[in-house]
């Protein structure tokens, strides 16, 4: 695997396969354990490919490269989609993503910076954008070109500490952190329990360069990360408009749950057909 | 005797609240060690929620501009920020209030920072009874909440020259570190030779019949008032335990077995801090003395006078006196 670095254009293709071998990995954890997170996993594949595949620099040889990007997952529970992607950089073994959710993993439901890739832990909401910040003035203080990526969710938007983090990130001019805001509506209480909307418009009048675009789109994404360079004073918001369960008809169609549990037998027709309709069948 | 000591009046933020009296001070100890150790350490960062000049953090500000951010009155952000900074190698004093610091931005502290073992120092303004701003402001349960957080290192220091001392130490150590600071004109109490060391008691005095074992600014009292109980013949050793997080057990079993029996001050709630501390390793280590508590009870405190205040809830000299005198 060699450093990973933004080429001039991007094989939109090839990252469309990519997120289907992302999903796929997501659909092995969650029928090994049985359940997971997996309506924002699948949400969020395409997002996390795009980055992870395309836009962030890193290396995969050396996790502590100083002038890395660092990717933030704030929503610790979006593990099963942050697992997947860092097996297919090369970052953990595919064959460990059996273990997601198993006693003594090191891919926990909820992340810990103790796995390789993590950097920070994620999972109490609203703690990812102001570590974001503060990695970003760290980062200007030496220099670096280096930029944050902070992903968080419509849910997390309720806690105070996100505002708290967004009022300092334009305050301080931070042009290289870019927050990716995953609205899927759904938190752990059902869908949207708490307004949010407008969404961008809140980014917008806390000084973000705001982006709303279908997350789901791959072409889509791949422009906004790419406008989202621009090192103009202002910090980068992306609303993701995602759809929980993306790309798997069942979970797609289900009660949009926060937390999905079905039986063994129901995880290999799910397998089945998701395998059928990405015509790749094993 | 300083502005302090006049009865009756709240004092002012910024102004100073911890001297006894008698003594000369330093202004600012802990701001001018934090600037000194800037010029030499490039990667320390100061950062603050709008409470610069109110916790002596101005001397870094100003030496070193380039290096110190203020993320306005949000303290959950204080402390993220300073994760992230810590993230990039940087080693960040944050500083605001210990009320703040610790009800307020508790889950941060412990997950964001303690967690990692992250290199970032919070110093925590107006510890218990020095301020008469009531319970909004006063921290008098912060040892208590902190302590139960796992690998984060706590100091309550007792004067200006263990301010300095303590930063220079904080800054060798690396990880979490909640000091409570006493600000503007403290008091100097130790001898310059005094050495500090994250995690050990030093023994202040000898005596036989009564051991004060006391932490932050009590451990001021605590020496006044044995020099005091001496003329009334009564012999009383002090430890002044200025580490609570990692406790330096051992000294504290050592002293309790060398003392007919044991009486804690702290600046601080009788539950949860350094009276719990001690009874807990006196129990643990087996040994059986009468444990007497000097310290805030379980309640909202008012607003007032800080000498007013410190009065009524005994944490003045003749306090200490009169309650060993009392048990004695």
């Amino acid at each position: 695997m060699t450093r990973n670095s933004p080429p001039a254009e991007a094989d939109v293709a090839a990252l469309k396969a990519r997120a289907t071998q992302l999903r796929r990995h997501m659909l092995t954890m969650a029928r090994g354990q049985g359940a997971g997170y997996i309506g924002q996993g699948l949400g969020i594949a395409d997002a996390l490919t795009a980055l992870y595949f395309h836009e962030l620099r890193y290396d995969p040889e050396n996790l502590g490269w100083a002038d890395r990007d660092r990717f933030l997952l704030s929503t610790g529970h979006y593990s099963i989609a942050l697992w997947a992607a860092l097996a297919e950089a090369g970052i953990i073994p595919v064959d460990e993503l059996v273990t997601y959710g198993a006693d003594n993993s090191r891919l926990e439901m909820s992340t810990l910076d103790t796995t390789p890739g993590v950097e920070v832990i994620g999972g109490s909401l609203g703690h990812g954008l102001g570590q974001g910040v503060g990695q970003a003035l760290g980062l200007r203080l030496d220099r670096s070109e280096a930029r944050v990526f902070v992903e968080l969710s419509d849910g997390e938007l309720q806690e105070g500490s996100t505002w708290e983090a967004a009022m300092s990130a334009s305050h301080f001019r931070l042009d290289g952190l870019v927050a990716l805001v995953d609205c899927n509506g759904i938190q752990a209480d059902g869908p949207v329990v708490l307004d949010m909307e407008p969404v961008a418009d809140k980014w917008r009048s806390f000084g973000w360069e705001t982006f709303e675009i279908d997350g789901n789109d791959m072409d889509a994404v791949v422009a906004t990360l790419a406008k989202a360079r621009q090192r103009n004073g202002k910090p980068k918001a992306i609303v993701l408009r995602t759809l929980p369960g993306k790309g798997v008809r069942r979970i797609e169609q289900s009660e949009k749950s926060h937390f999905f549990r079905v039986d063994v037998a129901h995880w290999d027709t799910i397998i089945d057909e998701f395998e059928h309709s990405v015509g790749a069948g094993r | 005797m300083s502005r302090a000591m006049e009865a009756g009046r709240t004092l002012a933020m910024g102004e100073n609240e911890a001297a006894a009296g008698g003594r000369q001070s330093v202004d600012t100890p802990f701001g001018k060690a934090l600037a000194r150790l800037g010029q030499e350490r490039g990667n320390i960062v100061g950062l603050t929620a709008d409470l610069g000049k109110y916790t002596d953090i101005h001397p870094f500000r100003d030496a070193h501009p380039d290096r110190f951010f203020n993320v306005g009155m949000a303290e959950q952000n204080l402390v993220a920020v300073a994760a992230g900074l810590a993230r990039t190698k940087k080693q960040v004093f944050a500083t605001t209030y210990g009320v703040f610091a610790s009800r307020r931005a508790f889950d941060f502290v412990a997950i964001a920072l303690a967690h990692s073992n992250l290199d970032v120092k919070i110093i925590a303004g107006l510890p218990g009874l020095t301020t008469g701003y009531g319970g909004t402001h006063q921290a008098i349960e912060d040892l208590a909440l902190m302590r139960m957080i796992p690998g984060l290192t706590i100091i309550d220091p007792m004067d200006a020259t263990e301010i300095d001392a303590a930063t220079v130490a904080m800054s060798d150590h690396q990880g979490p570190v909640y000091m409570r600071l006493l600000r503007g004109a403290v008091p100097v109490v130790l001898e310059p030779g005094y050495k500090f060391e994250i995690g050990k008691a030093r023994q202040l005095r000898d005596g036989k019949d009564v051991g004060i074992i006391s932490t932050g600014m009590m451990s001021e009292r605590a020496i006044d008032a044995a020099a005091l109980l001496e003329k009334r013949g009564i012999s009383v050793a002090v430890l002044h335990v200025p580490t609570i997080k990692p406790f330096d057990a051992e000294t504290v079993a050592a002293f309790a077995a060398s003392v007919g029996q044991v009486v804690t001050a702290e600046n601080h709630v009788i539950v949860g801090g350094l009276a719990s501390l001690v009874v807990e390793t006196l129990f643990d280590a087996g040994i059986v003395r009468k444990v007497t508590r000097i310290g805030l009870p379980d309640r909202y405190i008012e607003c007032g006078a800080v000498p007013t205040l410190q009065q009524k809830y005994g944490l003045t000299v003749e306090a200490v006196v009169e309650k060993i005198v009392a048990i004695g």
